[in-house]
């Protein structure tokens, strides 16, 4: 019964959606003030329904209720509550409803805090964001229905969620990463409004830019614990394999990168302003091409969901439908756009352009390798490739480090003009004092010297040091200098934060790739493996019951300059229910380096497959994500936003009465 | 053409386009060569063993592992198994590393590797869907390839699919 009422909710939803795109729509165009302004209620109701959906699936799971056949599929009744709960998303239909609810909260969120936008603005945001809502629904209700039931015969036990997702990551990645996947919705409304209105000034840059920024924050940091996730629970220690549906949700946070500092050049400026505008179009569109490959199974990926021409189809033929529209009315509308300003081509702008074009450079080489294997399956008769990691590197790295560089110079640079001979005087010495730090860290810590990890981290350092001396500069000349801390805005912080996540992820990667160290042996017990200077023995193994799973434990030593340091019980576990095999791992964590430990299968009566890792920096990797996504997330503090608004509320209510 | 007498913002913008089709002619070209250095093509056992597979270069063989053909050393972790395509086709494959989780007999699994002068697979990696139901698409279709030619009445095997995470092993 619960379940029929979220399946009537989520149809009443999707009704409520279709008033929020028609209703404020026909507002404007017959110039009924009562019905713009029913947008914002309309997008409240839109997202109590999907709230009250989504709690009755949260209750078919903790009811055991495996007549629904989601539930039966994906729970069990020994599955432990809190991963119950997080299994509502860890299957194709739920994971959508999650995408939903995420989608019809932001449309919730710009229906209350746009409250500074005119209303015939407002109206058309939501009226955009509403027909993205209908889209979104007919989708789960016509393909991916998770209320289905299976009567009258269902199952007494559920067949139990997938090993892997059992687990901390799979509670707080999707959801992490569909904020930022669907928050693009809304510079994407924004952008699609500002077209239609035909007042494209750069007004619509300062509204849009705080969702932009948090919706970017919000993927970067899905981003950071999917990758943290696979590092440690799919047990082979890697942080970034250029998977399919990796890079799906990679592109539109590269496109997205590039949104938001052409919003902020916008924004000051007055220029680039149809560009911006095509890169708000298309992050969104890349995130709908990111749920196309994610799940049409058109793809060999290690995250695919399951393999369903229909729903591919369906979402093909929505994504085509959302780009070729509002491409077609971006090359009707964006026509007339005329740049408010010039610039020097040493230039504050020219260095924000430079990275526009790095970035869009960037996400096409990665799209490129993505999508080659179906241009290539559909241009030879059928063979089918894969496009292997190196490709990615080769490609992607160049550019990155060249868009590096930029970003180092840059801070320093200019609005409009900045003196050629002064910009690269000020690089001379940090440039300089990154060389010689770096090399003298490489010449006390290093094991070898290589020149890519040496070049990479005194980019890195060149880029901390910039950012220091532009910090610096703020505030040397003011009296109290800790007020002049205080009083920079909180953009530039988040400017500051995430470019320095930037540099701390750099150093990560670097030092990672080229310093770690891997062995997998064959151990019995009492038998060790010496791996860069630590020592792992294998005491024992033990036996393990968990609440739905039997394990084998390793009971592994490590030990350095013969002194114990930690005891790591990597596991492998049989879960009962699906009868499938998972290994999970264990790690000491360190700020300098991992230790990473997991077991493979038996491989005789008592000896174990063993892999060990030593990963210098790799949490740096992660450290750097966050920092990012904290970049982004600060920005909206910032004051500019809220004045704006109480300004520009002014007009509104003369439109209003 | 005369920089000198040119105004100085149309100076500028003419090295900027010739800067931007510079850097983008140049990042195509190094896109289009590392694509074609880095395409691993996809070969069916069949074609293995009808000698289509090129020996020495990286490609991907997939089948699905044959009953009791997984042979462990007892030193190391080099291991030996026959992958097949359900029908007369039939290729070794070497592997020295830890297998996959859901690495096991009747599995389809795929393998990234090298085809040896003997015949042999040697693997760098092995790779194994995450789920009892999921069949790589391209294991699917060789095994649906190879039934079809063999003109047999019996039903093609089905697989359900259903949501996959996959682990993989890595080779040294």
């Amino acid at each position: 019964m619960i379940a029929e009422v979220g399946h009537f909710s989520l149809i009443l939803a999707l009704g409520l959606s279709f008033c929020l795109a028609v209703v404020p729509t026909l507002g404007i165009y017959k110039n009924r003030v009562a019905w713009m302004q029913l947008g914002s209620s309309l997008s409240v109701g839109v997202f109590v329904f999907v709230f009250i959906a989504f709690c009755c699936l949260a209750n078919a799971f903790l009811a055991n209720d495996f007549s629904v056949a989601y539930v039966a599929r994906n729970s069990n009744t020994a599955l432990p509550v809190v991963y119950k709960l997080s299994a509502i998303w860890g299957a194709h239909e739920g994971s959508f409803l999650l995408w939903i609810l995420v989608m019809s909260g932001w449309t919730m969120a710009v229906a209350m805090f746009s409250g500074g936008l005119t209303l015939d603005m407002r109206s058309r945001v939501l009226a955009v964001l509403g027909a993205l809502n209908v889209g979104f629904m007919l989708f789960l209700l016509l393909t991916s229905n998770p209320f289905d039931r299976t009567l009258p015969i269902f199952p007494a036990e559920g067949s139990d969620l997938n090993p892997l997702l059992q687990d901390f990551g799979l509670i707080v990645h999707p959801p992490m990463l569909y904020m930022g996947y669907v928050g693009f919705a809304v510079p994407f409304a924004f952008a699609i409004a500002t077209l239609t209105s035909g007042r494209l000034d750069s007004a619509w840059a300062r509204w849009s830019r705080p969702w932009a920024n948090v919706a970017w924050g919000f993927l970067a940091a899905g981003l950071t614990l999917g990758s943290w996730w696979a590092y440690y629970e799919l047990g082979w220690g890697g942080w970034w394999f250029w998977d399919a549906v990796e890079n799906a949700a990679f592109m539109p946070w590269l496109i997205g990168t590039a949104l938001i500092h052409s919003l902020a050049t916008t924004e000051k400026r007055g220029v680039f302003k149809s560009w911006t505008v095509l890169l708000a179009i298309f992050a969104f569109s890349f995130s709908l091409l990111g749920a196309f490959l994610v799940r049409s199974g058109v793809l060999t990926s290690v995250h695919a969901f399951a393999v369903d021409p229909e729903r591919g189809m369906f979402i093909l033929m929505f994504l085509i439908l959302v780009v070729g529209s509002s491409l077609t009315l971006f090359a009707v509308k964006a026509s007339g756009i005329k740049s408010e300003a010039g610039f020097d081509s040493t230039s504050r702008e020219t260095f924000l352009l430079t990275n526009n074009l790095l970035l869009v450079v960037a996400t096409a080489a990665v799209l490129l390798g993505t999508i080659y294997p179906l241009i290539y399956e559909s241009m030879t008769d059928g063979a089918k490739i894969s496009v292997g990691p190196p490709y990615f590197n080769k490609v992607f790295v160049p550019i990155v480090l060249l868009l590096f560089v930029t970003m180092a110079i840059s801070p320093k640079s200019r609005w409009k003009s900045t003196p050629r001979s002064r910009l690269i005087n000020e690089q001379i010495v940090p440039l300089g004092v990154s060389v010689l730090i770096v090399t003298l860290l490489n010449v006390l810590f290093a094991s070898s010297f290589e020149w890519v990890v040496v070049a990479t981290n005194v980019i890195a350092m060149w880029i901390f040091l910039g950012l220091l001396i532009d910090l610096w500069a703020k505030v040397a000349n003011k009296r109290d200098q800790i007020a002049a801390l205080f009083k920079q805005t909180p953009s530039y912080y988040g400017m500051l934060l995430g470019h320095l996540g930037i540099a701390v992820a750099l150093v990560g990667v670097a030092v990672t790739i080229y310093f770690s160290e891997e062995k997998d042996v064959r151990l019995e017990a009492g038998q060790s493996v010496t791996l860069a200077g630590y020592e792992f023995i294998l005491v024992q193994m033990n036996h393990v019951e968990g609440p739905n799973y039997v394990s084998d434990q390793g009971e592994i030593q490590v030990r350095e300059d013969n002194k114990t340091i930690v005891t790591l019980y990597p596991e492998k576990r049989l879960y009962r229910a699906s009868g499938s095999v998972m290994t999970e791992s264990d790690m000491d964590a360190g700020i300098f380096r991992d230790l990473y430990v997991a077991l493979g299968e038996p491989v005789d009566t008592n000896a174990w497959a063993v892999r060990v890792h030593y990963k210098p920096f790799v949490r740096w990797i992660w450290f750097g994500g966050l920092l990012i996504a904290l970049g982004g997330f600060v920005t909206i503090l910032d004051r500019r936003y809220r004045t704006a608004r109480q300004r520009s509320a002014i007009p509104a209510v003369g439109v209003t009465a | 053409m005369k920089f000198g007498k040119m105004k100085n913002h149309r100076r500028n913008r003419l090295l900027l386009i010739a800067f931007l089709v510079f850097g983008s002619g140049t990042a195509v070209a190094l896109a289009l060569s590392a694509l074609n250095e880095n395409i691993n093509l996809f070969y069916a056992p069949e074609q293995i063993v009808a000698g289509e597979a090129p020996v020495g270069k990286t490609i991907r063989a997939g089948g699905m592992v044959k009953d009791g053909s997984i042979d462990r050393s007892k030193k190391d972790l080099k291991v030996r198994f026959v992958i097949s395509d359900l029908q007369e086709s039939e290729v070794t494959i070497q592997y020295e590393g830890v297998l996959p989780d859901l690495f096991r007999e009747g599995q389809g699994v795929i393998a990234l590797g090298q085809l040896g002068d003997d015949g042999v697979f040697m693997a760098e990696e092995v790779l194994a869907k995450h789920d009892e139901n999921y069949m790589p698409p391209e294991v699917l279709d060789a095994l649906e390839d190879a039934h079809n030619a063999s003109n047999s009445d019996a039903k093609a095997p089905s697989y359900g699919a259903a949501k996959s995470y996959s682990s993989k092993a890595e080779g040294q």
